[in-house]
């Protein structure tokens, strides 16, 4: 019998790193799909020049993990649809503003695709049953298969003793005996694994996507209520910096570091900005039309956020230019124009 | 052989693209090479010098080296299948 082929989803976290290792156990031949949707941590931090705490570059845990299972790695941007996707989810969100269930469906139609022109047999993942909420309960992941179109041939080797047999295990693809049955939140059974076939993975798994991010679901959810639609802009936007929305509806986005001064600046070619005249400290976006008398203001928070000393602040808005002495301003006066996620008072959280 | 002196068949510029990005335009440009060409990649993304000898190991394509200046780091890769 010729080698049986599979394409399996790899995030680079554990769960689908051992997804990869319990198929080679088997025989299978893998490929490793891995889906660029734009809203990716990794590339974030390394455009806003962020290092790990050894000054290194964040690493792509697909690549890397690729690397050591040595399987061929495909990386398949999704990014141009993606957020058509993240705008209006057939499936709704998350808790956050993630809509996991649309996303899975996407990447396996995908994988689908590819697939098919390739000649791959099936599909594997790392889900494991009930470890996220959303879109790992079994009746979410037969959902998914059957919008993806594969019904019976997306194999889950993780969980796969609890879940209905699918073609590969049917047809002696693959042994379901040597599969596991692995539910919920605890990672131990994984961990355990993982120093049996001596892997390493990044620690906290996963994490690879913004959209799960708190401060970001509500500068979202903020932003669709103020102001009524959501731009490719806002979407990269709502990751970076101190988001301010001031009493006239504008907004100002102001850089917490260079690396996100040198982001922002990026964007002055198309919306108006604030910053000191003599290029010190931050740079504060502007969306929208700020009142006249919101001008002084601006620069106040500029000069708040640039060594919080006076300072004279140049403030450009739409053709006008306006040069103003920044007086910095409380934090107190400020708080309450600070979109982000808010803890309720007396939550204890 | 000098990187330097390497006389690639394609030079592709990704800079001001990050992680993965760079590693989609590399594949992209490899897929439409033939066997044997040699692509040399432009980035500015520092943690290109993880990602592209890990992409070449494990689809296993041939890195030949990178060298870095002014800021642009310029990989090699030769096509093996």
């Amino acid at each position: 019998m010729s080698k049986r082929k599979a394409l399996v989803l790899l995030s680079g976290g554990l769960d689908s790193s051992l997804a990869v290792k319990l198929l080679q156990e088997q025989g299978i031949e893998v490929k490793a799909l891995h889906f660029y949707t734009g809203f990716c941590v990794t590339e974030f931090k390394r455009r806003l020049g962020q290092t790990k705490e050894d000054g290194t570059p964040y690493e792509n845990p697909a690549l890397k993990a690729a690397a050591q299972l040595q399987v061929p790695i495909e990386i398949v941007d999704i990014s141009k649809d993606y957020y058509k996707v993240v705008l209006n989810p057939k499936f709704g969100y998350g808790k956050n503003v993630n809509p996991c269930v649309d996303c899975r469906i996407m990447m396996l139609r995908k994988a689908k695709e590819i697939m098919e022109k390739e000649g791959y047999d099936f599909i594997a993942t790392g889900e494991v049953l009930y470890q996220r909420p959303m879109s790992q309960t079994p009746e979410r992941l037969k959902l998914i298969e059957k919008e993806a179109g594969l019904e019976g041939l997306i194999l889950r080797p993780l969980s796969a003793k609890l879940l209905p047999p699918t073609v590969p295990e049917k047809e002696g693809w693959v042994d379901r005996s040597k599969l596991l049955g692995i539910k919920g939140r605890s990672r131990k059974v994984q961990m355990a694994l993982a120093k049996k076939y001596g892997l390493e993975y990044e620690q906290p798994a996963g994490g690879c996507c913004y959209l799960t991010d708190e401060t970001y679901a509500a500068r979202f959810k903020e932003a669709y209520a103020t102001e009524g639609t959501i731009t490719p802009d806002d979407l990269t936007l709502f990751a970076v910096g101190r988001h301010l929305r001031l009493p006239s509806g504008a907004k100002l986005i102001v850089a917490r570091n260079e690396g996100e001064v040198n982001f922002l600046k990026g964007f002055t070619s198309r919306y108006g900005f604030a910053r000191r005249v003599d290029g010190k400290g931050t740079l504060a976006l502007i969306k929208g039309k700020p009142a006249e008398e919101e001008l002084q203001l601006i620069a106040d928070i500029v000069a708040r956020y640039s060594k919080r000393e006076p300072s004279k602040v140049l403030i450009k808005v739409g053709d006008k230019e306006h040069l103003l002495e920044g007086k910095p301003v409380s934090d107190e006066l400020i708080e309450p124009m600070k979109i982000y996620a808010k803890k309720e008072v007396g939550s204890g959280a | 052989m000098e990187l330097k002196e390497i006389k690639p068949d394609l030079v592709h510029d990704v800079t001001g693209t990050y992680c993965p990005v760079p590693i989609v335009e590399l594949s992209n440009q490899i897929k439409k090479m033939r066997e044997g060409q040699i692509i040399e990649l432009v980035a500015d993304d520092p943690g290109s010098v993880k990602d592209v000898p890990a992409w070449c190991k494990s689809t296993g394509q041939e890195f030949l080296g990178y060298y870095e200046e002014d800021g642009e780091y310029h990989f090699f890769v030769r096509k093996v299948k």
